[in-house]
């Protein structure tokens, strides 16, 4: 490649990350002023707590099945060379409430929910839909947006809890069963180390990533360009931003919570 | 066939619905509007026409301000809209009514639902009222027999009718047709081009028709304004534009290219 061309790219996407971060930032800022003018469309909202919430059941039901069971076999086989077996439950449930619940669950409603937000709403681009609302005075952040950030925002947290719910019980079954911890010691241990706390942490981060993906994923959609490969490209875009935008705001989150809600004595 | 134009011609309003005062817009680097003017008298069919990527559609999204010109000054009932936020053309736009090319109904929504969606939005009607209205304009265009069927399941000239009955339903001041006959055998189109013009006189809406078909200027047009290299070089009525002797309109209603007199194929 042309080492001038290679420059000219690079200085390209330095320019476009403000310009998609303002753009990013004034839809936010869109979205505040409609949630303050505008009457919500409840039975939009309704539709989306539906299609989210529920419809992403199986998904996140599975990934914290198979996470928490997974984790567990994993804790065990490392702890139990210390013999320290017998905190298997305490690490999978602390683990499930405050990581890997809200990220697993976020990453799988990133590509579940969020790229059809973004096929969604960019076939409706492309189709001139959006124009003909907004050509009737409807603004598409009222009317398309708001009902999906609604139904992210009540959802989310509530899958996360979910998800780490079966985590737990799937360590449980695996911890009991393959490793022939006692039942009532896991769960004993489960309830003196795990805290309102912690689960309330995931619900937030959950809470916190429900808000990521509506907002890239609508962006991607409202800027879909024209034709089949547009709006393909436009939900592949919302789930892979997405999913980076969860990796990274997931660890200032980890350590702002941490400060609020320190675990153990850790940094102190 | 003069005398009766003339004639209806003078029942019109001559006041300005729409002025359009060097209207200049940039798509990339091409220019495609360049200083463009043009008056819309109250309840005129005027029909804008010109060769494909002129910038008809261009111009048409302008006036209902879905696009923001570079420059220029656009007034919908004396009221400048360039320049406005999107909160503050919302009212503006519910007055001026648009058809798209391929009728941009919501594909999620059934025919009566689509159409009437712009009286739900404006929540202040009741169902029953709404339930009526719909049925009314359903009636009007000839689609009341296909009320619960969704979008895809419609053909062209079925979607443009539903398009057409949802863009009348509140009763606007104006509607904006962005090639209402595109795709239409003869027979569908002849029926588009007569559902504009009785829904016009019906409900006193004035309307702005983009189209490159030279059938609807003959049918419908009241006056006849021509976009040519992003501004109106030619306004007047259908005989005027007929018995026009400049080159560009003669090569245009011949259907040959203006430079080489060849058959123009580009549409």
């Amino acid at each position: 490649m042309n080492p001038l061309s290679l420059i000219e790219k690079l200085g390209a996407a330095c320019l476009d990350f403000p310009s998609y971060l303002g753009q990013l930032a004034r839809l936010a800022g869109d979205m505040a002023s409609s949630l303050i003018r505008r009457p919500l469309r409840y039975p939009l909202i309704g539709q989306q707590i539906v299609a989210i919430g529920f419809g992403a059941q199986f998904v996140v039901i599975v990934t914290g099945c198979f996470t928490g069971a997974v984790f567990a076999a994993q804790v065990y086989f490392k702890f139990s060379d210390f013999g320290l077996g017998s905190a298997t439950g305490p690490v999978v449930s602390l683990a499930m409430c405050r990581e890997l619940g809200p990220v697993l669950t976020g990453l799988m409603v990133a590509g579940w929910g969020g790229a059809a937000m973004a096929a969604e709403i960019g076939t409706m681009k492309v189709t001139e839909q959006i124009d003909a609302l907004r050509s009737m005075g409807v603004s598409p952040v009222d009317y398309l947006v708001m009902p999906r950030a609604f139904g992210m925002f009540f959802s989310m947290p509530l899958l996360v809890a979910e998800a780490t719910a079966f985590g737990i019980l799937a360590g449980h079954i695996v911890a009991v069963n393959v490793f022939d911890i006692p039942a009532a010691w896991f769960s004993q241990q489960v309830l003196l180390h795990t805290t309102p706390i912690d689960i309330l942490i995931g619900m937030i981060k959950g809470f916190v990533f429900g808000g990521i993906i509506v907002l890239i994923s609508c962006h991607q959609g409202l800027v879909a360009k024209e034709g089949a490969r547009g709006v393909g490209q436009a939900a592949t875009a919302a789930f892979v931003k997405s999913a980076l935008a969860i990796f990274v705001s997931n660890f200032f989150l980890t350590f702002l919570l941490n400060h609020f809600f320190p675990l153990g004595n850790g940094g102190h | 066939m003069e005398a009766t134009e003339s004639t209806t011609m003078d029942k019109k309003i001559s006041e300005n619905l729409i002025e359009v005062r060097g209207l200049t817009r940039k798509l990339g680097n091409l220019k495609i509007i360049r200083g463009l003017d043009l008056d819309v008298r109250r309840g005129e069919i005027l029909v804008i026409i010109g060769k494909s990527g002129e910038g008809k559609s261009v111009l048409l999204k302008h006036l209902a301000g879905l696009l923001d010109p570079d420059k220029g000054s656009i007034k919908i009932k004396g009221r400048e809209i360039v320049g406005l936020s999107e909160r503050e053309l919302n009212p503006i736009r519910r007055q001026v009514g648009m058809m798209f090319q391929d009728g941009a109904l919501f594909d999620s929504m059934t025919v009566s639902e689509n159409v009437g969606f712009p009286l739900e939005e404006e929540r202040c009607h009741s169902p029953e009222e709404i339930d009526s209205q719909v049925k009314e304009m359903l009636t009007l265009v000839g689609m009341e027999s296909h009320s619960g069927k969704m979008p895809i399941n419609l053909s062209g000239g079925m979607r443009k009718r539903v398009a057409l009955a949802r863009a009348i339903i509140t009763h606007p001041d104006v509607i904006l047709y962005d090639e209402p006959t595109a795709g239409l055998d003869p027979i569908g189109a002849g029926s588009i081009d007569r559902l504009i013009q009785e829904t016009g006189e019906k409900f006193g809406i004035t309307s702005v028709v983009v189209t490159h078909d030279l059938n609807t200027v003959r049918i419908i047009a009241d006056r006849v304004a021509v976009l040519r290299k992003g501004r109106i070089t030619f306004e007047g009525n259908p005989n005027e534009l007929k018995n026009s002797d400049k080159p560009f309109l003669r090569a245009f209603i011949e259907g040959r290219d203006e430079e080489s007199g060849t058959a123009d194929m580009s549409n």
